[in-house]
């Protein structure tokens, strides 16, 4: 059972690696010049670029748990991971070029995304309550940080504080229910708990209490209805670069947690927090999708689709089978790509003393760089969910995870407010194509972010082309909870 | 053998891609040199499988190579079955493109002076060409090689999109564009149906797989569906007559055929290639695939039985009064897609293939041998303005006339061999329609001879009627050209006694015959070997009725004796009913597209601006609209309202779970 | 001896009040703070009178990372506090309504 501690320190490799990595930055990126910034730059690439091979090498193909279970590395966490890692690369690279024009590009702002960074694989191979609740926190604080990051803006410092008010609250509810969690079955590991809870006789209410306040907790994470208030918030007011990085990598490490605290701790639970989570899913698709659709902020529209996607991602988990795990998983990579490649996209079309923060700045995109627009065009068509791009597929293993645990109406009813939420999709795609602008601004690009925004773009083709890639590996996840 | 597999479809895509991305850079030479060694590849592999499988008893493939997508417990994978029926179709696929690709060579060479000198697409023209050629190559062995009706679909509508791109490959020609998007809407009509079966087959057995579906006809052949209300129809006749109407839509059968003819446009060695030897054998070969389900269903046996025969008839009798050099061999191709498909309807599959092979042989050979008049003409197509061709050209001269031989069925040619088992066999089947069947077969021998020779002897004998400055440069064309035509010979030549006695045995293992329809065993009961039905051939009267056909057209060609003038005059309302193919592409666009668009206007006035545009589309808009701005109103911006929209959604959870 | 039901009880209502206080609260941002500091001690008497109950000492040990990651919290928290006043010039809940809708 136990594994000698090299072995278990072993299991870790990468995660320590970053943590070096991230003093060693820190450390140097004092000695720097202003204009020598780029260093810090390429040693966070060089950094997470390493981590990621060292979590591709360590792959276990099964599951293998280490300090006293605390820790945990399985193909799921090395999936999570290895799209945390690439994801966040794409992260950096899109948002350079933006923090450069806006005097944000500091040293900060790579220390704190590498430590969210960790925070995230912590999280994702937590097995235990203290784990999850140190990945979630190390994740949240870095968070916080960089909302603010832009200090002479009044509405980044707001959205900073907006976060951290509502950020904290929903952290005391999850560990509340964390705590009841304990009292009822004495163990802080997951998989002692799952066991006791399963096996032994326990007050129904007090399960449910616990259930209920976890759940409330993971909605806020990854911003369900009615836990979602400040997404919309967060998402406007925090610099783009930063928004790029808290909707796309923090959504999969959330959804680690939801895994492995409802899928993982509380199988036994499941008539408890399914119900629940059909509430959210049902209000999620609701308000997501319609008020989208009354937004003139791109970023706030986003933030509005995350709402609805998030709703996807529930509906896997709520299926509690492993096809509907595989589905989620599956979803939330996915969503993490596209949403990568929407928000860089309005990272990179925004230039010295200009945000191209609303949906009317997309105007003849076509004419100002078409292969852009066509890029555009991929990834709005794969977030509403229009074949051949993979938001398609997605969308479609979903609903049938849900189908085949016989919740038809629920598919139905999510496949009405999809082709209502295809509706702003596609106004961008109609704004940049079919609405001509008066003087034609060409887009000035970096060739490394062109080339990864094309990938970004090409790849949700790709995948839409040829689903299993992809979709093998998270049957393999699921299969390996 | 997997890999062998991959390696022989994926060889011609690959050059396909070169020769397509890159042609700017590797030139005419590069783009011709990597096609050709796609395809030459794929062929030697091809030929190394065939030996193998069928002389060294290597056992059948079925496999799958790649899970393309999961669904609802239904994979879909992309798989090889190499059985005898496919290796025989991958050689004859890869063998004819090898030779078109040869041939292209010496055809496209001086392309550049069709196009006008601004176009922007002639520099690459003739790479172009060569990319989608071989990407043709691709599809149609994508096709064969297929385990399943996806990947066949694939790469039916891939053969498809080719075989649009290429006769609308003189782009700048409104003609080419019209006939391209005349095959690609004749076609759509095809594959709608085609579509409809294969959706009613995986219905029925969950299943797209050939083998999977196989096993399940005991089930299928009692299994009925209701289409009207009241109304049992039994499975097997629908399944298999909706796959039959993609197969008459990919192999020109009437009254789908009018897309062929003017494939035309298209440069000659795809209208070997595609249009006479490959492409629209898919249907046949579709068919033959699936003969389980059809032997079910003797409806559809019927159907393809009379289709065919009347295509076989009629449009050969349309070829006679053609003067386009190519567009006859288009009519006696639509003819002799007749005769396979009423060799399908007679249940005899092997001798359809058969006939496919040899077609495939021949009818090659005589395009690429018109496509070496043309060019020696400066594209002059007429017929009437050609005439005693044979001396300039001994080459040309001599295959054509191997080709022409093996059309009409010459004993001793491949065309007899197959030509005369379809006929035998439909004399002796006895599903309904099969007399009548009969008798428009051994009538089109007449026809076919009449037209062959016609056009045999109007260009190659008689007068020299072009002008003195195209007389002056007829000359043979280059080797490239003559290679592949004087293989092709041999081929036509040797493929009928060669192949022949495959015809009885187990050859085509997958193809399964009801006992009660198989043709081909009381045909073999009658067979004493090759020599003897040669022989027999020369008695029969389909050899008698050929011979007339010859002496009919060597009649009115040459020697124009008072009969054939009188006959000509008497009958110039025939005439005109034949020149204008019976009327169908009249028919068709005065019904069908007049039709369509005043529909589409009807439709689109009332039901698209008023019902659905006015009241769903802008009706539920703007409710949502509506609801969507007071909805943001719950998105104040205060952090207590939005904590207290937390703790509600606490207190709501908590309350589910109690009240529960 | 006193009941472990007890403690419970009196960790639930410091919990509730502390959420109260989150949204009742319209003035003063750090009396926010305080709520958050209020809410996690809450957390940690439960785990405690858990700890103690189960004589286990996983809980304790995990109320001394709450304690921890509640300080770097309260830092970050006054920091961003610090930014918005300097942005903003107040420090009320209720001026913050920038974004909405």
């Amino acid at each position: 059972m136990a594994l000698p501690l090299a072995k278990q320190f072993a299991l870790m490799v990468p995660e320590l690696f970053l943590l070096g990595m991230i003093c060693a930055i820190l450390v140097i990126d004092v000695f720097l010049k202003n204009s020598q910034r780029n260093v810090t730059y390429w040693l966070s690439q060089f950094s997470l670029l390493i981590t990621g091979i060292l979590v591709l090498t360590m792959n276990p193909g099964e599951r293998i748990t280490g300090f006293d279970g605390a820790f945990v590395s399985d193909p799921f966490s090395v999936l999570l991971k290895l799209f945390v890692v690439g994801i966040t690369i794409a992260v950096f690279v899109y948002s350079r070029p933006y923090m450069r024009d806006r005097e944000l590009f500091r040293g900060e702002y790579f220390v704190l995304g590498l430590a969210g960074v960790l925070g995230m694989m912590v999280l994702i191979s937590a097995h235990s309550l203290l784990t999850i609740y140190l990945g979630l926190e190390l994740m949240s604080l870095a968070l916080y940080a960089m909302v603010a990051f832009q200090r002479d803006s009044g509405r980044a410092s707001e959205a900073a504080m907006k976060y951290f008010v509502l950020g904290a609250l929903a952290s005391g509810l999850l560990l509340y229910g964390m705590s009841i969690l304990y009292g009822l079955t004495g163990s802080l590991d997951i998989t002692r708990i799952a066991i006791n809870l399963a096996h032994s006789p326990h007050p129904e209410v007090a399960v449910g209490l616990a259930v209920v306040f976890i759940v409330s907790g993971v909605a806020f994470k990854l911003g369900a209805v009615p836990f979602h208030m400040w997404i919309p918030d967060v998402y406007e007011g925090a610099p783009t670069s930063v928004t790029l990085y808290m909707g796309s990598v923090t959504k999969i490490a959330a959804f680690a947690m939801v895994i492995r605290l409802l899928a993982e701790a509380l199988p036994s639970a499941h008539i408890h927090w399914g119900g629940m989570l059909e509430l959210l899913i049902v209000l999620s698709l609701a308000v997501g999708n319609v008020i989208a659709i009354a937004q003139t902020s791109i970023k706030r529209m986003l933030a509005y689709s995350t709402i609805s996607h998030v709703g996807f991602v529930f509906m896997g988990v709520f299926a509690g089978t492993d096809a509907g795990y595989a589905a989620a998983t599956y979803y939330v990579l996915v969503y993490a790509l596209m949403s990568a490649g929407a928000f860089g996209m309005i990272a990179l079309l925004s230039r010295k003393g200009f945000e191209a923060e609303n949906i009317e700045d997309f105007k003849g995109l076509n004419q100002r760089s078409p292969w852009l627009a066509f890029m555009m065009l991929l990834i709005m068509f794969s977030m509403a969910g229009i074949p051949p791009t993979v938001g398609f597929y997605a969308k479609l293993v979903v609903l049938q995870a849900v189908v085949q645990v016989d919740q038809p109406w629920l598919a139905l009813y999510a496949v009405i407010m999809s082709v209502i939420g295809a509706f702003y999709y596609l106004r961008v795609v109609k704004f940049m194509y079919f609405d001509k602008v008066e003087e034609v601004v060409p887009v000035r690009l970096k060739l490394d972010a062109g080339i990864l925004m094309s990938f970004n773009g090409l790849a949700l083709l790709a995948l839409g082309m040829f689903p299993s890639v992809l979709m093998v590996y998270c049957t393999a996840a699921a299969g390996g909870l | 053998m997997e890999t062998v597999y991959l390696i022989i479809a994926l060889a011609p895509l690959v050059g396909a891609i070169i020769a397509g991305l890159f042609g700017k850079k590797i030139g005419k030479t590069g783009a011709h040199t990597v096609t050709i060694l796609g395809v030459g590849l794929s062929f030697g592999l091809s030929v190394w499988v065939f030996v193998r499988l069928v002389f060294q008893g290597m056992p059948t493939y079925d496999g799958n190579v790649y899970t393309w997508m999961m669904a609802g417990g239904y994979s879909f994978h992309i798989g090889f079955l190499i059985d005898h029926l496919s290796a025989l179709m991958m050689l004859i696929v890869t063998f004819v493109s090898l030779m078109v690709h040869i041939y292209t060579i010496g055809y496209m060479a001086h392309d550049e002076e069709l196009w006008p000198s601004d176009s922007q697409v002639r520099s690459t023209a003739y790479q172009r060409f060569f990319s989608y050629i071989a990407l043709f190559t691709f599809s149609m062995l994508m096709l064969v090689m297929s385990n399943n009706l996806l990947q066949l679909f694939f790469g039916w509508e891939a053969v498809g999109l080719v075989s649009y791109l290429l006769i609308g490959f003189y782009m700048n020609k409104e003609s080419a564009i019209y006939a391209n998007l005349k095959a690609f809407i004749v076609n759509r009509v095809g594959d709608f149906g085609f579509l409809l079966g294969i959706a009613a087959l995986f219905a029925y057995t969950g299943s797209l797989n050939y083998e999977e579906i196989f096993s399940q006809t005991g089930k299928l052949a009692t299994a009925t569906v209701m289409l009207i209300p009241g109304q049992e129809w039994s499975l097997p006749s629908v399944v298999a007559i909706l796959l039959f109407i993609g197969a008459m839509g990919k192999s020109a059968q009437v009254p789908l055929h009018v897309w062929l003819p003017d494939s035309m446009e298209g440069p000659t060695p795809i209208s070997a290639l595609i249009h006479a030897a490959t492409m629209v054998t898919a249907g046949i070969f579709m068919v033959t695939r699936m003969s389980p389900i059809y032997e079910l269903s003797t409806t559809a046996l019927s159907l393809m039985l009379i289709i065919g025969s009347i295509g076989a008839f009629f449009m050969g009798l349309i070829g006679v009064v053609q003067n386009d050099i190519k567009r006859v061999i288009a009519f006696s191709t639509l003819s002799q897609l007749g005769y396979m498909t009423a060799a399908l309807g007679a249940s005899a599959y092997a001798a359809g293939m058969f006939h496919l092979m040899t077609h495939a042989f021949f009818k090659a050979l005589l395009f690429l041998a018109a496509g070496s008049v043309i060019m020696a003409m400066h594209h002059e197509q007429d017929i009437r303005k050609m005439g005693g061709l044979r001396k300039y050209m001994p080459i040309t001269y001599v295959t054509a006339l191997i080709g022409s031989l093996a059309l009409i069925g010459f004993p001793g040619t491949s065309g007899f061999f197959s030509k005369d088992s379809i006929i035998e066999a439909v004399e002796l089947s006895h599903i309904p329609g099969a007399h009548f069947a009969a008798a428009l077969l051994i009538l089109g021998v007449f026809v076919t001879a009449l037209y062959t020779f016609r056009l045999f002897f109007l260009v190659f004998h008689g007068r020299e009627r072009m002008d003195a400055h195209t007389r002056a440069h007829l000359h043979e064309p280059p080797w490239v050209v003559t290679l592949p035509l004087t293989l092709l010979a041999l081929a036509t030549i040797g493929a009928g006694g060669v192949m022949y006695p495959l015809l009885f045995g187990d050859f085509f293992r997958s193809i399964y015959v009801a006992p009660d329809h198989n043709v081909l065993a009381e045909l073999h009961h009658h067979f004493h070997g090759a020599l003897a039905f040669l022989i027999d051939g020369f008695l029969a009267p389909p050899f008698w009725l050929s011979m007339a056909g010859v002496l009919v057209a060597w009649d009115v060609t040459l020697y124009r004796s008072k009969l054939g003038i009188h006959v000509h005059s008497r009958l110039g309302w025939v005439r005109t009913i034949l020149q204008n193919g019976y009327g169908f592409d009249a028919f068709n666009d005065y019904v069908f597209a007049r039709g369509a668009r005043g529909l589409g206007r009807l439709l689109w006035k009332a039901g698209d601006a008023l019902l659905i545009d006015g009241l769903i589309v802008n009706g539920t808009a703007r409710v949502i609209g509506w609801t969507a701005d007071r909805l943001r109103w719950i998105q104040t911006g205060y952090v207590y309202h939005y904590s207290f929209a937390m703790i509600i959604g606490l207190l709501v959870l908590l309350s589910w779970y109690v009240l529960r | 001896m006193i009941p472990l039901s007890h403690y419970l009880i009196v960790a639930a209502i410091l919990f509730s009040i502390a959420v109260a206080g989150i949204f009742i609260n319209r003035k003063n941002l750090i009396v926010l703070l305080m709520c958050i500091e209020l809410m996690l001690l809450a957390v940690n008497l439960n785990f405690i009178a858990f700890s103690w109950y189960l004589h286990d000492l996983a809980g304790q040990v995990f109320v001394f990372f709450i304690l921890t990651v509640a300080a770097a919290e309260a830092a970050i928290g006054l920091a961003i506090l610090v930014v918005l006043f300097r942005n903003r010039r107040s420090i009320n809940v209720i001026d913050l309504d920038d974004m909405k809708g």
